[in-house]
């Protein structure tokens, strides 16, 4: 694992919204509020959960850090290791790929000039491959933080990668 | 035009704010419930009505609400599965990113109905932005009063929250979700006890599919019997489909139950037929866990009579030459389909998504994997196919969840059905690379062009 020396710690704006989410559990409940923060803390830390973060998550819950460790593990949107400013995620399923989900991936890796769970030199793209993303009417389909691209061609995809260069893009889910 | 409980009022711009809802006479039901029924009235509309749970595997609704403990002093929750996961389906998140308020308003008037004080909203991870859109609605319905405390002055207060998850097919398992929104990886619990008895927090709990949450708000408005009175024999209602595929007019559609299958494909005010006019080849009806059927046996029965979208009609002749309806997702696959590529992205799918609690699921997804991987790349032998069907019965039924059943119905059924398709790749001892489709598994080997 990456070491990860930056200092983490949420500001009081996000560390209030941490307090509301805690809120929404009955009393002695707050690890509930376990994902939902750990998907703030990724989008706050860089777009990944070091260990450092992992750990300031189980201080802030209250919580044993292998509590978050288990729970980062286990679920795909938890990225354990550094990823590009921009993260591709191309939907591979049956619908996906009925319909020309592998020429998509495809065509990016080689606009990128990367191979799939790569990142582009400059740090600025990965793109990773991912399971049904429930966008099977409107396949094939991508997704960039919490924005969906559906409908996808190969010139659409032109069209989007050119545009996210030109403007330094970075996906956020929250 | 077939009857529209849910989406009826879709197209109507606006829809998503509380102010268009309400015109459109959304939370009426709530405040005829609240006003004029008691919870056990609500219950026993549900029961009537006849619906069954819509996740997909079509328990009726009002039979397990009814099993949920109401001991004194213990609170009770509702939790709406939002986690819409299985391939091919897309209903949820299409009802609830255009049509938000239907499902809060479900949310409010099941709790109601149930003794729940406060309901969570899990919903997948990836749909952030629907997420988004259900916390602007709750925050419209605070502030009219339609949430929160006495409620139309009826006394009943509530709560509703939305928990996102964060990529995790397994976590539509009611407990692994259950176990997720405790804030736990989302491995499946042992059952008994149910969440009826003890669910979340070891308090007695309803978890229901949105769409089965929002189907109580026309049941409510216009009785159960009225709702049974529609769809056809035990499967009442309306059923929203996702239409996905070498279709003309992929998307989410509400059928009322008992249409046939060939005019849902084929029909203009469906599907519209297949992309280019091509040959159908085979259809998977409910989602990826159920079994794909090839042309003659999803369009007509065994006997020869037309085959209906209907639980029981999908599901006759058993998995011999049956399927299930399952969550509606409806995946057509035109002439030029592999089946087997197509089942290897299932099972790679069931491999990725496996908890890895149970040692038949785990190790056989696995297994189903690489030897699928081993067909396509022109390596297979005749035993492998004969291996492929042993692992699957061997994971059938052997495993705390359903998980292993989705993944072992799909590999089955693909062989019963396309045995041929799978000796002909081995005979033949070509790659998928050459082959109509080109194979390419993540950065392992070079796409053929």
């Amino acid at each position: 694992m990456e070491i990860d020396k930056r200092e983490i710690r949420f500001n009081d704006e996000t560390m209030a919204l941490v307090q509301k989410i805690i809120k929404r559990y009955p009393e002695g409940r707050h690890k509930s509020a376990l994902i939902p923060v750990l998907h703030i803390a990724q989008a706050e830390f860089g777009g990944w959960l070091s260990a450092p973060t992992m750990d300031y998550v189980a201080s802030i819950l209250n919580i044993q850090p292998i509590e978050v460790y288990e729970v980062a593990s286990f679920y795909s949107m938890f990225n354990l290791q550094p990823v590009g400013h921009c993260l591709i995620e191309v939907c591979r399923t049956s619908s996906c790929w009925l319909m020309g989900a592998e020429d998509v991936v495809r065509h990016i890796e080689k606009k990128l000039n990367i191979k799939n769970g790569e990142t582009t030199k400059d740090g600025q793209f990965t793109l990773k491959t991912v399971e049904c993303l429930g966008s099977c009417g409107t396949a094939p389909m991508m997704q960039v933080g919490h924005e969906y691209h559906e409908n996808l061609t190969l010139e659409k995809v032109d069209q989007l990668l050119d545009q996210w260069k030109a403007e330094g893009k970075r996906s956020r889910y929250c | 035009m077939g009857k529209k409980l849910l989406l009826e009022h879709i197209d109507v711009p606006g829809i998503n704010t509380l102010s268009v809802y309400r015109s459109k006479g959304g939370y009426n039901a709530l405040e005829k419930a609240l006003k004029q029924m008691t919870p056990d009235q609500i219950v026993e509309e549900v029961k009537t009505s006849g619906l069954r749970g819509r996740g997909g595997a079509g328990f009726p609704t009002g039979m397990k609400w009814s099993f949920l403990a109401k001991p004194e002093g213990v609170p009770r929750y509702l939790v709406c599965n939002a986690d819409e996961s299985e391939p091919g389906t897309f209903k949820d998140r299409y009802l609830m990113e255009h049509i938000p308020h239907l499902l809060i308003e479900g949310m409010i008037t099941a709790s109601y109905a149930l003794g729940a004080r406060t309901s969570y909203i899990y919903i997948r991870g990836e749909y952030f932005y629907v997420a988004q859109i259900l916390e602007k609605a709750i925050e419209e319905a605070y502030e009219s009063g339609l949430l929160g405390k006495n409620i139309f002055n009826s006394g009943f207060d509530h709560d509703c929250y939305v928990q996102v998850g964060a990529g995790a097919y397994i976590c539509g398992e009611e407990t692994a979700l259950l176990e997720s929104l405790e804030g736990k990886r989302g491995n499946p619990r042992i059952k008994p006890p149910f969440p009826a008895i003890a669910g979340l927090y070891g308090c007695p709990t309803v978890v229901n599919n949105v769409e089965t949450i929002a189907a109580v708000v026309p049941i409510v408005n216009h009785g159960g019997a009225h709702y049974a009175s529609i769809g056809i024999g035990r499967s009442t209602g309306t059923k929203l489909i996702s239409a996905s595929g070498h279709i003309k007019k992929p998307g989410v559609y509400e059928i009322e139950m008992g249409i046939t299958v060939e005019d849902f494909i084929y029909s203009d005010e469906y599907c519209g037929g297949i992309i280019g006019d091509r040959k159908l080849k085979a259809v998977v009806a409910g989602g990826s866990s159920v079994p794909i059927l090839p042309a003659d046996l999803i369009l007509k029965l065994a006997n020869g009579e037309p085959r209906l979208m209907s639980y029981e009609s999908l599901a006759d002749g058993g998995f011999a030459t049956g399927t299930m309806l399952g969550s509606g997702g409806f995946i057509v696959m035109d002439e030029s389909t592999s089946i087997v590529k197509n089942l290897y992205t299932f099972t790679r799918f069931y491999h990725h998504e496996s908890c890895g609690q149970c040692s038949p699921c785990r190790e056989g997804t696995g297994w189903m994997e690489k030897i699928l991987h081993k067909i396509l790349d022109g390596n297979g032998t005749m035993s492998d196919i004969d291996l492929l069907w042993d692992i699957q019965s061997k994971i059938e039924g052997k495993t705390i969840c359903p998980l292993g059943d989705a993944a072992a119905w799909p590999v089955a059924a693909a062989i019963r059905h396309f045995r041929g398709e799978f000796e002909e790749f081995v005979r033949s001892g070509k790659s998928i690379k050459d082959v109509k489709h080109y194979y390419r598994l993540n950065g392992l080997a070079e796409p053929a062009h």
